[in-house]
């Protein structure tokens, strides 16, 4: 019976993001226009109905959420004005926050790479980036020919640029929490 | 034509692995007469990461270069579609959410309330400036380059933040290359994805998109792809070379920042940014004797 169904994360998601979920009257536009469903467990018109069933923990733990590229394309279109995108950075996040075993490891881990070196230097670093994402994700020896020819090519600099103001970006890092777990 | 004054936010990658595409920023915008500002100490924009993952830091990261824009009191100029993105979406939230305000306030240590004009060089130049009045600064027919315009996510959608006349059929860069006399060959994949942030977890994803979006350059007839996303750029250029990890398919069309177009055609020193490309558009330009 409908009025059975867990509402707490459809209700959760809309606090976090101010996105009606139950608007979706699964028409399948987003899924058909997102350039990534080809390698999703489960297209975006499906996490939103997932979302209406409270499917928390198969949502918290499915790949789509990491796979989303944030392309906005299903945001655009969607007839009912949901942001799906918006929806699918609520669900990363709250699996974050509840210390899930993510779906896509290893884009978790690109992820804690690239926030890490913003937090120590205040920009991005290319080569900063790499080392700390082949580190955690033991990809060590991939692209070792590519970083030459990106060398040589002047795409990674050896010294790393950094903001001066550094105690100002650990402040925004501590009181945002730290960024992802 | 009076001069025309911005702040100005780099942004990391224009500053490094995209260099000629900052370097052709300042270079066109010194000979247009644009005066750069550029904002001091700025600090990475988060990118798709921060969003991602952590919604508050990714407002107060950009936050805190609005609240250096805020300070200098001029429009601000940006020229990555990534960085342009997250500081109009920075910049609407605080502006219309005083809470969220309050807590950037807190973090950054500074106002973050920058109430002036976000603005993107393409935009700048093809509809402030306008392509009529470019032809003035153009010493140089780009003749025999077919391009294929590539504008990728950031610079359209969310349609808030969109700096182009349509979300999903823009037509802003076509238009600025016609101007440059370039032909502009038609083709249903400008405004698709190439996996942005996923290059390096999920090459395979990445591949795939790319894969397509040269197929269908190729097939429209384009030698060049043209663009204004260094995160678009290096996804295409990327795996183009011999290797271990190369593509299954290797494509070698150029990717070119719009930018590199116009100094050419305004016949700046181009070269130098020309040779910091994985794929080098050299021989192209050589062939069809824009370069010596
Ligand atoms: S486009 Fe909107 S209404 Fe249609 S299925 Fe997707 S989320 Fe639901
Ligand atoms: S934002 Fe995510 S879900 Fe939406 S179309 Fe893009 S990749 Fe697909």
């Amino acid at each position: 019976m409908i009025n059975t169904v867990n509402r707490e994360l459809e209700k959760a998601l809309e606090q976090r993001t101010g996105q009606k979920v139950r608007d979706c009257y699964q028409c399948k536009k987003c899924s058909a226009g997102c350039p990534i469903a080809f390698a999703m467990d489960l297209v975006p018109h499906e996490v939103m109905k997932m979302v209406q069933y409270g499917q928390e923990r198969r949502l918290m733990r499915s790949s789509t959420i990491w796979l989303c590229a944030s392309c906005e394309t299903c945001t655009t279109r969607c007839p009912n004005e949901i942001d799906i995108a918006a929806v699918m950075d609520g669900l990363r996040q709250m699996a974050l926050e509840a210390g899930e075993s993510l779906g896509e490891p290893e884009v978790g881990m690109f992820h804690k790479s690239f926030l890490g070196g913003i937090k120590y230097t205040g920009k991005t670093n290319e080569p900063i980036l790499i080392g700390a994402y082949k580190t955690l994700s033991r990809r060590l020896f991939d692209d070792l020919g590519l970083g030459a020819v990106m060398l040589a090519r002047r795409k990674i600099k050896i010294l790393p640029r950094v903001v001066k103001d550094r105690a100002g970006m650990r402040r925004i890092f501590d009181r945002t929490e730290g960024g992802p777990k | 034509m009076s001069r025309i004054d911005f702040s100005y936010f780099p942004g990391c990658s224009q500053t490094g692995s995209a260099e000629e595409f900052g370097l052709s920023t300042e270079a066109v915008c010194a000979a247009l007469g644009i005066d750069l500002e550029e904002l001091p100490d700025w600090s990475c924009c988060g990118a798709s990461s921060a969003h991602m993952t952590n919604d508050l830091l990714s407002i107060a990261l950009p936050g805190r270069d609005l609240a250096l824009a805020k300070k200098i009191g001029k429009d601000l100029l940006v020229v990555c579609a990534a960085c342009y993105s997250r500081m109009k979406v920075a910049q609407n939230r605080i502006l219309s959410d005083e809470a969220l305000a309050a807590e950037v306030e807190a973090a950054v240590g500074m106002d973050p309330r920058f109430t002036g004009r976000i603005r993107h060089l393409l935009d700048v130049v093809a509809n402030d400036i306008g392509m009529r009045d470019i032809k003035k600064w153009l010493r140089a027919d780009l003749a025999g380059l077919k391009a294929v315009p590539y504008y990728g996510c950031l610079l359209v959608r969310p349609p808030e933040v969109c700096c182009c006349d349509s979300v999903e059929n823009p037509t802003d860069l076509d238009r600025f290359l016609k101007g440059l006399g370039v032909e502009v060959r038609p083709w249903s994949f400008k405004t698709d994805c190439c996996g942005g942030s996923l290059s390096l977890s999920r090459t395979d994803i990445v591949e795939n998109l790319v894969n397509r979006l040269y197929v269908q350059a190729e097939h429209a007839g384009a030698n060049c792809i043209v663009t204004a996303c260094p995160m678009c750029a290096a996804n295409l250029e990327m795996r183009q070379q011999p290797g271990k990890f190369t593509f299954t398919v290797v494509h070698r069309m150029p990717v070119l920042y719009f930018t590199e177009l116009l100094g050419l055609a305004m016949g700046l020193d181009a070269q130098s940014w020309f040779k910091s490309h994985l794929i080098s558009p050299l021989p192209l330009l050589k062939q069809l004797d824009l370069v010596n």
